[in-house]
């Protein structure tokens, strides 16, 4: 039996049946959580003990704490759906072709055509054809050529959780950086405190380096990470606070000194603590793709259940209506009395 | 004159009502009659099937304290309470569905037209079948 993420066409790669996805390139990945770990096992291993039995035990157990909480997080932001956009179906293609909706002609070919939408605070958005997954991109959706996907409120690429973030994972995402700071902050202090400490008891500063080698190689790991993964923290801060995606930010989409007129963000809802409200607590869509669905020769192209067509008036319509592109007509197979597909559209455990 | 929306066969159309983007990118779906259904519904109805569905989505959308309450409680817990129970959001979206197959089976399909939960497509668009001969 072939579940929907085995036939997606982006180049994602899937685990656990469908339930987790990441990017396709997990190297840089795998590296931050081996420095994350090594890091924060030396620290456990050198600097805890004497600290436990000098300062309290309470270092150990916050220390234990941030680390779970990054190792949540950075598990959370990089094998969770970033919001991947389906593709189009041949039939909503064809639509769309023959369709008036788009401000170009139809002798215009679609990847030609934008669709302008006229926003309720003025601006005019114009919302290009994506050749590769057929689809006119909504506002903030951009298309990912690492992951080979159109992906929502697409933030940016991320290498070292290997994967996009985008609509459903930026919290994590922000909630690991932030995680993340306070733990090289918190290790940083605690290797200080912990060699000013020894020194008080041994006659030199060298004396006491000699004993704890491994603080000194955590201290230089976090004094470096520090930089990045605070500045990137706080940028993102910035970011959430003007409801403005990393995409925008660089490509500079909001500026309003350049288009003359007054162009306010449409996304910013006025005021920067409900930006951060919305963005960080806000309500999260389930993933669009519903990877572990039983694949049917019906779901590629009409997508609807069979019962639905079983219940309908006329049986035999419903038969010739099941017909690909090719109008081969399908001869009736035997349809499940109650559709796979309708069973596990909403399983409670299997967001990814 | 050709029918340009003839996608498949003789015996069906399919159209796709096409998300609204007027208002941001929260989840609305246009709520203009297709000129394809004319003469097989009433376009208030249909229209009001389109909104019914708007309005659910909306209240999926929107900030409350329910959600914020939610949502603190599922990053305290380091998220694995997302696990365990459904969000707002998919409740509405189970909703949805249930909606929508209601009014398939008592209002929809008996004037041939079939109407797939947006939920399938990814939330781009609303697929409406409609099948032409009637026996």
């Amino acid at each position: 039996m072939v579940k929907q993420w085995e036939i997606l066409e982006s180049k994602n790669r899937f685990y656990c049946d469908g339930r987790c996805l990441t990017g396709r390139d997990i190297g840089v990945f795998i590296f931050a959580l081996i420095l994350i770990t090594i890091t924060s096992g030396l620290f456990f291993g050198f600097d805890c003990p004497y600290l436990t039995y000098r300062l309290s035990p309470a270092v150990p157990v916050f220390a234990a704490i941030l680390f779970l909480s990054v190792i949540c997080f950075i598990f959370r932001t990089a094998c969770s759906d970033p919001g991947i956009l389906p593709r189009a179906t041949p039939d909503e293609v064809l639509y769309l072709e023959r369709s008036n909706i788009t401000s170009s002609p139809q002798s215009v070919a679609l990847p030609g055509r934008t669709i302008e939408v006229q926003m309720h605070t003025g601006h005019v958005i114009q919302l290009k054809f994506c050749s590769t997954c057929k689809i006119f991109r909504p506002p903030r959706v951009s298309h990912c050529s690492l992951c080979d996907a159109c992906i929502a409120n697409f933030d940016h690429h991320c290498p070292w959780v290997g994967n996009c973030v985008g609509l459903r994972n930026y919290r994590y995402f922000y909630s690991f950086l932030m995680s993340l700071s306070f733990l090289c902050i918190y290790i940083l202090a605690f290797n200080i405190i912990n060699i000013v400490l020894r020194a008080q008891d041994k006659p030199s500063f060298a004396d006491a380096i000699r004993d704890t080698p491994a603080t000194i190689v955590e201290a230089l790991i976090c004094f470096f990470s520090i930089w990045s993964v605070l500045g990137l923290w706080g940028y993102h801060t910035y970011l959430i606070c003007r409801s403005v995606t990393t995409n925008e930010d660089i490509k500079d989409t909001w500026n309003t000194s350049r288009r003359g007129a007054h162009m306010k963000n449409p996304f910013s809802r006025g005021n920067p603590c409900l930006n951060c409200f919305a963005a960080l607590c806000g309500p999260l869509p389930p993933s669009f793709l519903n990877l572990r669905a039983i694949v049917t020769p019906d779901n590629n192209n009409i997508n609807m259940s069979p019962t639905r067509m079983m219940n309908t008036i006329n049986i035999d319509e419903t038969r010739q209506y099941q017909l690909d592109d090719n109008n081969y007509q399908r001869h009736s197979s035997p349809v499940p009395p109650h559709s796979d597909r309708q069973q596990n559209r909403y399983p409670s455990y299997d967001y990814v | 004159m050709e029918d340009t929306t003839r996608l498949t066969n003789d015996q069906s159309i399919k159209l796709f009502i096409q998300r609204d983007y007027s208002e941001g990118t929260a989840v609305k779906f246009q709520e203009r009659f297709p000129p394809e259904l004319e003469g097989k519904i009433d376009r208030a109805k249909f229209t009001d099937i389109i909104r019914h569905i708007n309005s659910i989505y909306e209240d999926a959308e929107g900030l409350s304290c329910k959600t914020f309450m939610e949502n603190c409680c599922a990053c305290l817990t380091g998220y694995l309470l997302l696990l365990c129970m459904p969000t707002h959001y998919e409740k509405c979206v189970k909703r949805a569905a249930r909606y929508i197959s209601d009014e398939n089976d008592h209002t929809l399909n008996p004037k041939g037209i079939f109407m797939i939960d947006p939920m399938e497509k990814g939330l781009r668009c609303i697929e409406v079948c409609i099948t032409n001969n009637r026996r």
